[in-house]
């Protein structure tokens, strides 16, 4: 879009209380990650310990890996399967689509505790017929004259329990973010391609893609956030050996959270932002040297 | 059209395989041998114990220190509040092995027929466990528990904003400090302050003395005595000074003062509560014997005193109760002031007028319950 | 016209929604009716008339949090589109950004901000703001009483959830046709015709989208009225907590409030997004 007349001063001054309202709490909680003392509120001179403190603190390293691994896995995988559903969405008529998008958008609307329990029971129950199945049966092979047992393994909550329940409640918000995009779409421009003879696979990747890629980024980012910040449904579906870092951090509120939590927020934001840098940087070398190789 | 087709099958069951893959390396490797001896796709399959405890209520070394001398690996787990915990037992969404409940939740577990009875030949170190803490109400033939930490609920002030010492547990529902006064967010704390004041017992069952102390508190509500209800957050409020009263646990109190010395810690004259958090088995814990190795190892002296070093909450063990003076000064090289070790471990004429929570009939706690709502409304 | 086969593409997802959201509201359903005894009661919404007060103030507090991120975030959103495209890609990570540090950690940081003796009153105060109202006013004012209110409440909510709003509709303004925009010029239509006959529409089914990603997660959100509003005054999402995870463990009565409060939220979400097509095709001819 071009609105030719580009942002006044007052409108950028806009810009800038608005970022300082969502960076204000983070500038507060980095400070107070470089605190002598173990108050968040109460300055007792700058020092690094809790930085070191932090790294000897296995717990939380563990569940920021978890955290990260979980997150991005779901991300990735929620991010091509809502892309795809919302473009099958709107492919749709009404009559299909409008229920559709009303079951799609539960996992939104529910109270995360509903979903969480729900998911537990829901995954207790069929780990159960599972596991039962399981003890009972095995698969018997003869393959090339040996005979080979598999036994079933048996299930329960873990890693895996913790990623579907992620995937489930991301998948709802690449949706929602993806699907102003396609109705913004001109319909006509994949029977265009269409009847040129592009294949619909061709139509779906030239055409569709590029238009909706926005929408889809900006899902992703949604749905990233989500699966970081989530503490209910994964202390409810995580099982008994795994655990993010949300969920360590919901866990020291029967006490206090524990200083060292700041320190490892204040690295992931400093890392993120670091990345963002970088890649900034580059971009814009690239983009400088293409407009030198023009000129 | 069918590639498309054979590419969404594939690419589901990929994802299908990875799951279920993911989910049998946690069984076999994680919650241990027993399951899935049968599934044979253990990767150097060693011992584990699956704990559950709080956040912040152990020195992790401990952890380090188990694993290198028994080579039994610890997933611990932390969880919010007893009832969270509670909640997630209920619902079959965790198989832990050790858990550290507080008193009345260990009697309703009981009640409930969810814990294992331990063997105390596994466990020698119980034997240095103080007989304070031993049969106490939510175990009367101490069967199921090794006790973990206790300690005393009180009311936190900061000198600087009240006058006159404070005693009472009225201080809690006077006018005088309207706006300046946190009340606990937990039904059973807040609605127990009022008990206590009323001088009944924090464990009846009598509707009509609860309704008295509910009414007490409402009317401190709608006379606007309290900034809010709070857990955690009250150490934020207390450090920096936006509240003068506050109830909450004599270990929190003494990290509190670390940051305002103004505050002050009593355990009011009318009696409180003396809680108890203590180490059980589940019944269907699947490490049995891992987990009463774990637990041993927690009730020896070291693993108390370090523990009552980190978190400030007083030990059960008799040995680390009596060491933990000159341990300390041994640590910081500097002598432990006896004041404040007394909040930390009451001494017995406290305990005394404390009395201690026991699991309530289900028809009480929907009271408490709807009560708590109301009180929200 | 052909049959699209378009449609197919949302198989994996239908079945996997089959399973992991339609099968869980079952049992939600399930639960809402019955007793801890497995039997069948409409006791669990009998008691629902007790909780009016809180289902009011839930969606009157979401309500004015999504207006408010509107009234924030379409501007932002506007003004971002009008911005370089470097100046956008970064932007757009920047408004996320603050999320990716957990919650709880930045609502304590709210707090220490707003409280009593916190960041913001002690910064009036270093300002002389509070002299300078106590001498006009002839008032006597330590402090701005700003925690424990609802305003505290919304603001806890505008911070969280205002990304979800600009996202959306940030992602609809900056793809609008130029042509369209530079034909309604030509034609003489002044800048505030211009948005208001043009880009407001078109920009609609972002805003539909971000109004959805706003509201619906505020009428549920738990923590931030006992953190920021004190939590004297319940909202819904903590009234569900307290069932599951309060003293009386109780999944049936929580179930069924969860449920009622699904119910209103498909109804609003119904009539807005009825009358979101509407205007939309109302433009689109």
């Amino acid at each position: 879009m071009n609105l030719r007349k580009k942002n006044g001063l007052l409108n950028r001054c806009f810009m800038g209380l608005v970022f300082l309202f969502l960076y204000a709490p983070i500038f507060l909680l980095i400070i107070f990650s470089f605190n002598a003392g173990n108050s968040s509120v109460v300055w007792k001179g700058f020092s690094v310990r809790w930085y070191a403190e932090l790294f000897q603190n296995r717990i939380i390293m563990q569940s920021v890996y978890t955290t990260l691994l979980v997150s991005l896995l779901a991300t990735a995988i929620a991010t091509v399967a809502g892309t795809l559903a919302a473009v099958g969405f709107y492919a749709m008529r009404r009559r299909w689509r409008d229920p559709l998008m009303t079951v799609n958008s539960i996992p939104m609307m529910n109270a995360d505790i509903v979903t969480g329990v729900s998911l537990c029971l829901l995954f207790v129950a069929i780990f159960g017929f599972w596991n039962d199945f399981a003890e009972h049966y095995r698969l018997v092979i003869n393959l090339f004259g040996e005979v080979y047992r598999i036994t079933f393994p048996k299930l329960s909550l873990g890693f895996g329990t913790l990623l579907i329940a992620h995937i489930t409640f991301n998948i709802p918000y690449i949706i929602l973010s993806v699907g102003p995009k396609l109705r913004q779409m001109d319909k006509n421009l994949v029977d265009a391609a269409q009847d040129l003879g592009c294949t619909w696979f061709q139509a779906f990747w030239k055409v569709i893609l590029p238009e909706i890629m926005p929408g889809i980024v900006s899902g992703a980012l949604i749905a990233f956030t989500m699966s970081v910040d989530d503490f209910v449904i994964s202390y409810f579906t995580a099982g008994s050996a795994t655990s993010t870092l949300a969920m360590a951090i919901y866990g020291m509120t029967k006490k206090r959270v524990s200083p060292e939590i700041n320190a490892v927020s204040t690295l992931l934001f400093v890392t993120v932002l670091a990345l963002l840098a970088i890649v900034n940087i580059r971009e814009s070398r690239a983009e400088a040297a293409a407009r030198r190789q023009h000129s | 059209m069918k590639r498309i087709a054979a590419l969404a099958l594939a690419s589901s069951l990929a994802t299908g395989l990875l799951l279920t893959g993911c989910s049998v390396e946690h069984v076999s490797s994680e919650t241990g041998a027993p399951v899935s001896s049968g599934s044979g796709t253990e990767p150097g399959s060693g011992r584990v114990v699956n704990v559950c405890s709080w956040g912040e209520y152990i020195d992790t070394d401990l952890i380090d220190q188990f694993e290198e001398k028994t080579g039994i690996k610890v997933n611990y787990q932390t969880a919010e509040s007893n009832e969270a915990l509670y909640s997630l037992l209920k619902s079959g969404g965790a198989t832990f092995d050790v858990i550290v409940p507080s008193d009345y939740m260990i009697s309703q577990l009981i009640e409930e027929n969810m814990l294992a009875e331990l063997n105390y030949d596994n466990i020698p170190n119980f034997s240095k466990i103080d007989d304070r803490f031993k049969n106490l109400s939510y175990d009367p033939e101490n069967k199921y528990t090794v006790p973990y930490t206790w300690g005393t609920l009180g009311i936190i002030y900061n000198t600087a904003m009240v006058e006159e010492p404070i005693t009472s547990w009225s201080a809690m529902f006077d006018e005088q400090y309207a706006g300046d006064v946190l009340l606990i967010n937990n039904s059973r704390d807040a609605l127990g302050i009022a008990l206590y004041y009323l001088g009944y017992s924090v464990n009846t069952t009598d509707e009509a003395q609860i309704r008295e102390a509910f009414q007490l508190i409402s009317d401190a509500v709608s006379a606007g005595v309290y900034q809010g209800k709070v857990m955690d957050e009250v150490f934020q409020k207390m450090e920096q000074g936006n509240a003068a009263i506050s109830t909450y646990y004599a270990g929190d109190y003494l990290t509190m003062l670390e940051n305002n010395p103004d505050l002050a810690y009593v355990v009011p004259e009318e009696g409180s509560n003396w809680f108890v958090d203590a180490m059980c088995v589940l019944k269907d814990a699947q490490n049995k014997d891992e987990a009463e190795e774990w637990i041993n190892f927690m009730a020896s002296t070291e693993a108390n005193l370090a523990n009552m070093d980190y978190i400030w909450y007083a030990s059960p063990n008799t040995e680390a109760l009596e060491q933990y003076p000159a341990y300390y000064e041994e640590t910081y090289g500097e002598p432990l002031d006896l004041e404040l070790y007394e909040i930390m471990a009451a001494p017995q004429e406290v305990l005394d007028r404390c009395e201690s929570y026991l699991v309530l009939p289900e028809a009480t706690r929907a009271l408490y319950n709807d009560l708590w709502i109301e009180l929200g409304l | 016209m052909k049959k699209s086969k378009r449609p197919l593409l949302a198989i994996p997802y239908v079945v996997w929604m089959a399973i992991f959201v339609v099968a869980p509201i079952i049992m939600v359903v399930i639960y809402a009716f019955s007793t801890a005894g497995g039997g069948f009661t409409l006791e669990n919404f009998t008691r629902m008339g007790t909780y009016t007060v809180i289902f009011t103030r839930s969606f009157r507090l979401a309500l004015i949090a999504t207006v408010v991120c509107l009234l924030i975030g379409y501007p932002l959103s506007y003004m971002m589109a009008k911005e370089g495209p470097r100046f956008q890609r970064v932007g757009m990570m920047l408004i996320m950004l603050p999320m990716w540090v957990n919650f709880l950690l930045r609502t304590y940081s709210w707090m220490s901000i707003l409280e009593k003796n916190g960041l913001l009153n002690q910064f009036f105060s270093a300002i002389g703001l509070f002299d300078l109202i106590n001498a006009v006013f002839g008032t006597n004012i330590q402090y701005f009483h700003m925690i424990g209110t609802q305003g505290a409440v919304v603001l806890g909510m505008v911070y969280n959830y205002l990304p979800f709003m600009i996202l959306p509709i940030y992602s609809v303004i900056v793809k609008l046709d130029n042509s369209l925009l530079e034909a309604a010029r030509d034609l003489g239509a002044s800048s505030t015709a211009v948005f208001r006959k043009v880009i407001f529409p078109l920009s609609l089914p972002g805003i539909l989208s971000g109004v959805t990603m706003v509201f619906v997660p505020s009428v549920s959100t738990f923590a931030i009225s006992r953190l920021l509003g004190g939590g004297t005054q319940m909202l819904l999402g903590d009234l569900i907590e307290q069932q599951f995870l309060g003293g009386a463990y109780n999944p049936h009565l929580g179930s069924a409030i969860a449920l009622v409060m699904m119910i209103i939220v498909v109804v609003c979400m119904w009539i807005m997004n009825h009358f979101g097509e509407g205007e939309e095709q109302a433009v689109m001819l």
